[in-house]
């Protein structure tokens, strides 16, 4: 399986998922893929559909309305598939923790590879947090 | 003669080569896009890390939808890929058409189209469907046009059907885009080609904005891999054909070899051009652009090739 994972790390198909955020860290996910950054050098990519996903990016605290869609997007991604949490909200719950209509973390929805914290972080950040999910690819 | 077709189809320029230069020059298409948008672009093996990545993904398949359609198309359609591209190649490279004419390509060529919509349309899904009807409609847009650039070159040779017999009639009188009819086909034989592999400004089948991949949607793992290498494939059937009928074919003798390369990139380079420094347009622009103006400029120069300009 050595072998395949080295694939898998150098061609990462990203799919977002926005899991009711406030927009922000979309922005930053969105800043990411511009030519400054240009994630496309790593093999990374924005895909449109989730069935072409490898990492689903999600945003958000997954409230009542939203949770039960990001499982079934989850279900629909083909395995391998990794998922990363993207801000605070995601990781803690954010000073959306204790809204009434938010079931849990995230974590409960669907299992999360990897979290990247910041409010929103810094696409630098996303470009490290990418960057370690390859190397517990490659082991 | 049994042995040299296996050979033919499979390795030289079959499949093997076809694909592995397939991957190839859609890395050179992203690097040469990459660069345009001011960015560094993708590592040369990219192309060949998603191929592999993909085929390794578990295959989803749909629900409500009719599997068997589901899963053949992308293969039937890399199989015509591969044929088409072996006719091509056997004529370009070894002067033997392998049993095809040029009706016989036209009509492989549009199989692959064919596919995509069969295999649009067979997933249930609403995006799949709206990609496969413009892939229809986009399909009926740039054939007239293809098929009558296609005439150029046969009546020029002196109405010849063979493959062979058009690359050695070039060889002989010189190459058609030197004279003005077999300049003007190449050029709308450019823009059709555009169409034919749904690249910018007509990638309106799989829209990625408004219908997120149209016809792949619903692909994923060992037969979306398929879709993206046919894709990546006629990369060089296109160019390939496009020489061969306009451009003087492959000359062995001398220098032939660096001239067919450079010919090729240069195809190749116009395409990307073309594609980076468009937007996408309408399906009706597309009709419209292909029915009143390509078409037309066509049909004048099958009349300026039959008055021998």
């Amino acid at each position: 399986m050595g072998w395949y994972n080295k694939r898998l790390s150098k061609s990462i198909w990203v799919f977002h998922v926005s899991a009711s955020p406030c927009n922000n860290c979309d922005i930053e996910i969105l800043d990411l893929l511009t030519p400054k950054y240009d994630v496309e050098r790593f093999g990374i990519k924005l895909v449109g559909s989730v069935r072409h996903a490898d990492v689903l990016l999600v945003s958000g605290v997954a409230n009542n309305k939203v949770a039960p869609k990001v499982k079934y997007l989850y279900d629909q991604a083909p395995k391998p598939c990794f998922v990363v949490g993207v801000g605070t909200c995601p990781a803690s719950g954010c000073c959306f923790k204790k809204s009434y209509n938010v079931p849990g973390k995230v974590e409960d929805t669907i299992p999360i590879n990897l979290y990247i914290p910041g409010c929103p972080p810094k696409p630098e950040a996303m470009i490290e947090g990418v960057v370690k999910l390859v190397e517990v690819l490659n082991g | 003669m049994k042995i040299d077709y296996i050979f033919y189809l499979l390795i030289f320029p079959g499949l093997l080569f076809i694909s592995i230069l397939g991957l190839l020059i859609g890395w050179v298409d992203r690097k040469v896009s990459a660069r345009f948008q001011f960015r560094v672009g993708p590592p040369l093996f990219q192309n060949f890390n998603d191929f592999f990545k993909l085929l390794g993904k578990e295959t989803m398949l749909v629900k409500e939808g009719v599997i068997t359609i589901f899963i053949i198309a992308p293969f039937i359609a890399f199989a015509m890929i591969v044929l088409v591209s072996s006719i091509i190649g056997t004529s370009l490279f070894y002067n033997n058409s392998f049993g095809g004419d040029l009706i016989v390509v036209m009509y492989l060529l549009m199989i692959n189209s064919v596919m995509i919509i069969l295999g649009g349309s067979s997933t249930g899904n609403v995006y799949s469907s709206l990609g496969a009807g413009r892939e229809i409609k986009l399909l009926l847009a740039d054939e007239l046009a293809f098929i009558l650039i296609c005439l150029v070159p046969i009546i020029k040779s002196g109405f010849q059907l063979q493959l062979d017999g058009i690359v050695s009639s070039q060889l002989q009188n010189g190459s058609y885009i030197g004279s003005l009819s077999g300049f003007i086909a190449f050029v709308v034989g450019l823009l059709c080609i555009q169409a034919k592999m749904a690249l910018p400004p007509f990638h309106i089948p799989e829209a990625e904005t408004e219908i997120v991949e149209g016809p792949f949607m619903e692909y994923s793992g060992t037969l979306l891999a398929f879709w993206k290498l046919n894709g990546f494939m006629l990369y060089v059937t296109f160019p390939f054909l496009l020489i061969l009928l306009f451009w003087g074919g492959f000359n062995p003798e001398g220098p032939g070899i660096i001239w067919f390369i450079l010919k090729y990139l240069l195809i190749v380079l116009l395409i990307i051009v073309i594609k980076n420094t468009n937007p996408r347009i309408r399906i009706d622009t597309a009709l419209n652009f292909f029915w009143k103006y390509a078409s037309v400029i066509a049909l004048l120069a099958v009349v300026l090739a039959v008055f021998g300009y």
